[in-house]
């Protein structure tokens, strides 16, 4: 579905390179991860995809097709995107929000409104109630919905989703996973996250990329991750199986 | 209420109505012009800059200079360069809000936009824009108050406004005038500024309740303007008068209109003009009739700097106008307002002044006030070259203020207008010209050849004030206003009943 090859890329002006010659592929309606810290080129790579950046050097490809030759307006219409901090518009109410892009393209008032309730349902928000309040009544888990409910507006194969599960309390977080995987396999969609949660990670992926300083220096599923004798995954998991460890400890003593 | 305040409050109508009509017009303008130029701007990196430096840089142009650069420009006077003024001086909050609402926009917004796949354009309109709407009516609001204030300042250039009270009130030193024109223009601002605050707070908060209620009142305000300015057209337009900016203008100007409508002419006074503005006002027929003065004319006009003598340069005055502007009629009225040097009378005494030649050995420890133009003026080279005056300060003032500024010692002497009454109530001392420095200035009553042409009736009305005012009336009338607080209407029937 999404294939990158030897693709790098790096800011004007910057010394090192964001991304430095990186190549695998996303399957078809398949969840995989990018994973890394903060500043590994993740971001960026989500970026490359829908061309919001533009590759220094290698190729992308969309379907077998090579992204610098679509339109990048067209390609982003194609990958529905879920950015960082939600980024839902303050001066449009939810219904508007969603309706954006679809009224942009030119669909009917009647059309806009039926994918708009259509879209809300999916997302566990009935429309009746939220299709007209502002992003600001909303708390972040709803918010959040609204965003992937715009992202799908115009029923895009594939979503790019950065960081969308960052900023909620942990009980909203793992609900609102379970509901993506629900929807992921509703919608055929092929999904590229990016996350740094190494349990989220774990919890949706069926493939995962680790990045770190810019390359990708592990690519495989789950469990692979868990047996990968690479430095950087070890050092990924090392927070978890604490927690973990102190966890099951707990649970001994007071057993 | 007072008398004064009632006589004042019947101009309100009037004056207010213009100066909204000026300001509504101007900010309206300036919005039309301001908005789409700074949504280009920010498409254009290399525009932006220079093009807000420009529209800075006509802040840094006082603004009476600005309007009265219009004149020329506008070959006009009234409100064609009033509103180009505003309209410019409008730009500045407009263009720099526009530009910086856009630009601080929440770059992760803009990220989100541009990931759904809208194009830049429908990124700059359906979310750049909109989210801006606050801090670009927080710029018109300023706008807005900027033009209703500078509004004042267009009275000089010939556009009535509430300046008018502003700029005669000072002269004539009514100052419940000066109130009423600068509380009607403060009210004018805040309800401006406040009903654009609740048309776009409503439209925010999309409550369409108070955005109707603030659009139905700011529409309101259009409707009151036009309706106080609205004149039914008829046949018989007024004949218009021009005065300059000091009493003996404002009192001859009522006087010629009493006498035009006591003849079944109406007629309208157009107050507080620049000395160069009226002049030209009348050679383009935006007014029919008003008083200059032969020195002014010799010397400003046509540019001579010879002195042939009193009766030689009302002559040459008169055939030069009637040549060159066509002017039908120049009615000598009789009294000689000319420039003077004034000085204390214990000055004059103790250092044993006379003539303006006794001045010049003592000029290098003496201060200097004229009024704006003086400076400016041939006859200050005149007075330089005959007498080689060099004083220790020169202090350009209004012309009210430098007889106080005398008398309280402030500066030592003063260009004097001869008719002025505070030349006696102050025991000042009239300096003479015995090298003819100064021309003389008899007092032209002017009547355009085109205002004779529409209604030949008023020349024979006009020319029955020939010889009619003496320097003493004339001084008395002055000195009615300026010193015991008469009002203009008082001294035009004191005049009136002189004769």
């Amino acid at each position: 579905m999404i294939s990158l090859r030897d693709v790098s890329k790096t800011f004007p002006g910057a010394r090192q390179a964001a991304v430095q010659s990186l190549s695998f592929d996303v399957p078809r309606h398949s969840l995989t991860v990018l994973l890394g810290a903060s500043g590994s080129g993740k971001t960026t790579t989500l970026k490359l995809i829908n061309r919001l950046e533009t590759p220094s050097a290698g190729v992308i490809r969309l379907d077998g097709t090579d992204t610098r030759t679509l339109d990048p307006v067209a390609l982003r219409r194609r990958c529905g995107y879920v950015v960082q901090g939600i980024g839902l518009f303050p001066h449009l109410t939810v219904g508007d929000n969603i309706g954006l892009l679809p009224r942009t393209l030119g669909w009917s008032t009647a059309r806009c409104k039926a994918r708009v309730a259509e879209l809300l349902n999916l997302v566990q928000l009935p429309a009746a109630e939220f299709a007209h309040r502002y992003p600001d009544e909303l708390s972040g888990g709803q918010q959040q919905r609204v965003g992937v409910a715009r992202a799908l507006a115009t029923e895009p194969a594939v979503l790019l989703m950065d960081e969308p599960f960052g900023a909620l309390d942990p009980a909203t977080r793992s609900l609102l996973q379970t509901e993506l995987k629900r929807l992921q396999a509703g919608l055929e969609l092929t999904i590229v996250m990016v996350t740094h949660d190494v349990t989220e990670a774990l919890t949706l992926a069926d493939q995962i990329i680790v990045f770190a300083a810019g390359q990708s220096v592990f690519a495989g599923t789950p469990a692979e991750l868990l047996a990968s004798p690479v430095p950087a995954v070890q050092a990924l998991l090392a927070a978890p199986r604490q927690q973990l460890a102190a966890l099951q400890e707990l649970q001994s003593a007071s057993a | 209420m007072n008398a004064e305040l009632r006589t004042q409050l019947a101009y309100l109508p009037d004056y207010l109505g213009q100066h909204m009509l000026l300001s509504f017009a101007a900010l309206g303008l300036g919005i039309l012009i301001s908005l789409p130029l700074a949504l280009a701007l920010t498409q254009s990196e290399r525009w932006r800059r220079p093009v807000v430096a420009g529209v800075a840089a006509i802040q840094t142009i006082p603004a009476l200079a600005l309007l009265a650069l219009m004149v020329p420009l506008f070959r006009a006077i009234g409100f064609a360069p009033a509103l180009a003024a505003l309209t410019l001086y409008s730009m500045l909050p407009m263009v720099r809000n526009t530009i910086t609402g856009i630009a601080d926009i929440d770059p992760r917004l803009l990220e989100a936009g541009r990931g759904l796949g809208l194009t830049e354009r429908q990124l700059l309109f359906k979310v750049q824009l909109p989210l801006a709407v606050p801090v670009i009516v927080a710029g018109i609001r300023t706008a807005a108050v900027w033009v209703v204030g500078m509004a004042t300042l267009s009275t000089p250039v010939g556009a009535t406004s509430l300046g008018n009270y502003i700029f005669s009130g000072l002269q004539t030193q009514n100052y419940t005038a000066v109130l009423v024109g600068c509380v009607a223009a403060a009210v004018l601002a805040l309800t401006l500024d406040q009903l654009i605050r609740l048309l776009e707070a409503g439209l925010r908060r999309r409550e369409r309740g108070s955005a109707m209620v603030a659009a139905t009142l700011l529409a309101a305000l259009v409707g009151i303007a036009v309706a106080l300015t609205w004149q039914p057209a008829s046949a018989d337009r007024d004949v218009r008068i021009g005065a300059k900016t000091f009493t003996e203008q404002y009192i001859l100007a009522r006087l010629i209109a009493t006498r035009l409508e006591s003849a079944g002419f109406p007629a309208s006074v157009l107050d507080s003009l620049g000395s160069a503005v009226a002049f030209d006002a009348l050679t383009t027929g935006r007014i029919d009739t008003y008083v200059d003065y032969s020195g002014t004319i010799w010397a400003n006009y046509m540019g001579r700097t010879d002195n042939p003598g009193r009766a030689a340069i009302t002559a040459g005055v008169a055939d030069w106008l009637a040549t060159e502007h066509g002017v039908a009629g120049v009615i000598p009225l009789g009294f000689e307002n000319s420039y003077a040097l004034a000085v204390r009378r214990a000055d004059a005494e103790a250092l044993g002044l006379k003539t303006i030649a006794d001045l010049a050995s003592h000029a290098g420890d003496l201060r200097l006030a004229a009024d704006y133009e003086f400076f400016g003026r041939p006859e200050w080279a005149s007075l330089q070259l005959n007498y080689g005056l060099a004083f220790a300060e020169r202090l350009s003032m209004d012309s009210t203020l430098m007889y106080q500024a005398l008398q309280a010692g402030e500066v030592d002497v003063i260009t004097a207008f001869s008719t002025d009454g505070r030349i006696a109530a102050y025991d000042l001392v009239v300096l003479a010209d015995p090298r003819e420095a100064l021309p003389p200035y008899d007092a032209l009553l002017l009547v355009s050849g085109a205002a004779v042409q529409q209604q030949a009736g008023i020349l024979p009305v006009l020319a029955g004030l020939r010889r009619a005012i003496s320097n003493e009336q004339m001084r008395a009338a002055n000195r009615l206003v300026d010193l015991d607080g008469a009002s203009v209407a008082a001294a035009v029937t004191r005049l009136e009943g002189a004769e």
